[in-house]
């Protein structure tokens, strides 16, 4: 097989790692609900990435369908997660993850 | 005879049922399985003691089941039956199921009503197992079964504080006397090396035992001294009054304060080889019945009357225990359950039917209203009274006087003490029937007895009257075929000259006719000096002074209770503190760290996990 892309792999990894960093300060810093949920698509984009990286990096089809598998759990998760905060905010009015508490801690 | 082990187990049986069910059962099973515990009971230990007395055997032991295996050590749960715990058995069991009956109308608007019938029966029960248990260690679970029962049932009316103060009184201050029992317990185990009533016994009576005799025998005496209500730790019993009547009316009669009276009388042997301790126990025994007489005098509470009878009516038998006369003891135990028993479901009813009125002052007029409390009551006072020849009271209570005066160990003195505490006993519970039923009526009566209040009364009256018939003097037949069986179990009692006994027994009913008459003259005429004397000065303080008790609670309050609070004050604070109370602050404060991490904040915990994920990744490189 020929080279594919032209971009480096380390480059690649490095882009991937920043994307799941801005995920992760995004699931820790962000209070309303819609942003966490978007974060969290973020860190698993950035995860698919890394696979693709690896999978060009290694000439083996693997990492591919590990990012399928990705796609489909990223999409049941915001299937799910999206019917929770609608569910959340019928509830308390309000789709701040801290608001929603009901612990005295 | 095989059927002994019923007695005991079918009331515990009973409180067991209404221990785990009496939740979910009605009233009405309540009260039967109750009840019919406690009747099954008394119709079998009345079977077993038929067949006690007509197969003339002597004794029946029977072993249930072995119950303490240490070592070498092999007390067995066994019931022992002699002639002795035969007549306590029939006279607690029959008495009991009266008071249950009584208790099933009387207690009828109450709440926890099978659980009123719970403790009665579990008191019955310990009773039962005090009485018929073959070992020290079974004495000693029957008479702690009677102690915690009679805490249960004073403050069973628990909603009112002071009910519950005096529940833990009567429990605290009989405990003074449990630690002299459970000491003079092991005295006995240690020294004679065995648990085994009968053997114990048998060991004791050896010469060469009689320091350890001395010693038991004040110990017990201790212990005796503490259920029966005898100086110096008799003022739990007045407080007692707190209870329900049907429990007073059980623990007066029939339980509790004769447990005292029948562990001298089964431990007489201690006694026989220790003539000073017996002395003690006269000393205590004539003490107490003067004391409990004069204290009654001015009593205004019907109930507390009574009490201080009962403080009274236990000296007598004690008395007698302490001058040797042991069945002459168990003849008024015997007497005293009928008498007493009536004497307070009576009084009972007529309480009840005032609306809780308990001040004779304010009761009167109530003979002609409430004629099946007035005829019971006058029935039981006139037993009480010893009136002479037609009352089982006089019977007992006579010979207790006798051999207290001329028996080997009396003296005049004790028989004086004897005669003038009788004397005072008639005034005061004829003032009470006096003021009572007779003079003004001051309330409505509220409601009147149904069947089974009639019923328990009505026994009682017949046993109030006729028991005393099994007991005659010599001069009068002698025919006393109780004190003779009586006396095969505990020993031949010391013995008494009959010379002077016809004499001394009309000077005996010429003193009770005397009180009656002074009672009537003094509470029912009120002739004038009366009125004068209660001007007088000095007389206010006399008055309230027997009215208190002769101030042992204030003694007790200043010598013990007040220092012992100081004492506890004053320690509240010390140095081993400082250490548990360093550990329950570290135990607060990692609570506090502990806590704060479970805001239930989703973005706290995603940071929790971020930490983690590192730390094992930071711990993986580094490895």
């Amino acid at each position: 097989m020929s080279e594919v892309s032209t971009i480096s792999t380390p480059a690649v990894i490095g882009i991937s790692l920043a994307l799941f960093l801005i995920g992760l300060l995004g699931v820790m810093v962000r209070r309303d609900l819609l942003f966490v949920l978007m974060s969290l698509e973020i860190m698993l984009n950035a995860a698919g990435l890394a696979f693709i990286a690896a999978a060009a990096k290694w000439r083996q089809p693997d990492g591919q369908v590990m990012v399928l598998l990705i796609l489909v759990a990223a999409a049941a998760e915001v299937g799910v997660g999206l019917s929770l905060v609608l569910r959340l905010y019928h509830q308390f009015d309000t789709v701040d993850g801290d608001e929603i508490s009901l612990m005295r801690g | 005879m095989q059927l002994l082990w019923l007695v005991p187990a079918l009331p515990l049986l009973g409180a067991l049922v209404l221990a785990l069910m009496g939740g979910i059962m009605g009233r009405r099973a309540g009260a039967v399985i109750g009840c019919a515990s406690v009747g099954l009971s008394c119709l079998v230990s009345v079977a077993v003691a038929g067949r006690f007395v007509t197969t003339h055997v002597s004794v029946f032991h029977q072993i249930l089941f072995p119950w303490v295996t240490v070592g070498s050590l092999q007390v067995p749960m066994g019931l022992w039956l002699d002639q002795l715990s035969l007549v306590m058995m029939v006279v607690i069991t029959l008495v009991s199921f009266l008071i249950h009956l009584y208790s099933v109308e009387f207690m009828g608007g109450e709440a926890d009503y099978s659980l009123f019938f719970c403790y009665m029966n579990l008191f019955v029960g310990s009773m039962l197992i005090l009485v018929l248990g073959d070992s020290l260690l079974s004495l000693y679970l029957g008479w702690e079964g009677v102690g915690l029962c009679s805490y249960l049932l004073i403050g069973f009316w628990h909603r009112d504080r002071n009910n519950g103060i005096a529940a833990q009184k009567a429990f605290i201050v009989t405990r003074v006397g449990d630690t002299a029992l459970a000491i003079g317990l092991f005295l006995l185990f240690w020294k004679t090396g065995t648990l085994d009533i009968r053997q114990v016994m048998q060991v004791v009576a050896a010469p060469e035992m009689r320091a350890v005799a001395f010693a038991a025998g004040l110990l017990l005496l201790g212990g005796a001294v503490g259920k029966s209500a005898q100086i110096p730790l008799h003022t739990w019993l007045p407080d007692a009054m707190a209870g329900p009547t049907p429990v007073s009316a059980l623990i007066h009669a029939a339980t509790m304060v004769t447990a005292g009276v029948y562990l001298i009388a089964r431990t007489n042997a201690v006694y026989r080889a220790a003539p000073t301790a017996m002395l003690l126990v006269a000393i205590v025994g004539a003490a107490t019945a003067l004391y409990g007489a004069l204290c009654a005098l001015p009593q205004r509470d019907i109930k507390r009357v009574l009490a201080y009878s009962t403080i009274s009516q236990v000296g007598y038998m004690v008395l007698a225990l302490g001058v040797g006369a042991w069945s002459a003891a168990i003849f008024h135990f015997v007497t005293h359950a009928f008498f007493k028993a009536l004497l307070f479901l009576s009084a009972g009813i007529a309480v009840q039917a005032l609306g809780e009125e308990r001040d004779v002052y304010r009761m009167g007029g109530l003979f002609r209203r409430l004629p099946w409390a007035g005829w019971t009551f006058l029935i039981g006072a006139a037993s009480l009274s010893a009136l002479p020849l037609v009352t089982a009271g006089f019977y007992s209570k006579d010979r207790i006087i006798w051999a207290g005066w001329f028996s080997d160990q009396g003296s005049a003195v004790f028989g004086a003490a004897a005669l003038l505490a009788s004397f005072l006993t008639a005034v005061y519970i004829f003032r009470v029937f006096f003021l009572v039923f007779l003079g003004h009526p001051h309330h409505e009566i509220e409601r009147l007895p149904g069947r089974p209040m009639k019923l328990a009364v009505a026994v009682l009256s017949f046993f109030a009257i006729t028991a005393g018939f099994v007991g005659m003097p010599q001069i009068l037949g002698g025919f006393s075929p109780l004190l003779d069986f009586l006396s095969r179990a505990v020993g031949a009692s010391t013995p008494i000259s009959s010379r002077g006994e016809a004499g001394f027994l009309v000077l005996s009913a010429i003193e009770t006719l005397t009180a009656i008459w002074f009672a009537y003259a003094l509470f029912v005429r009120v002739p004038a000096w009366v009125v004068g004397l209660a001007k007088a000065p000095g007389y206010e303080m006399v008055r309230q002074f027997a009215l208190t008790g002769m101030g042992f609670d204030s003694l007790y309050d200043r010598v013990v209770v007040r220092p012992y609070v100081a004492a506890a004050r004053l320690g509240r604070g010390d140095f081993v503190d400082v250490f548990y109370n360093i550990l329950a602050f570290f135990v607060w404060m990692s609570n506090r760290a502990l806590s704060a991490t479970e805001s239930g904040r989703v973005r706290n915990y995603a940071t929790g996990l971020l930490l983690g994920a590192v730390l094992v990744t930071v711990l993986l490189l580094l490895r």
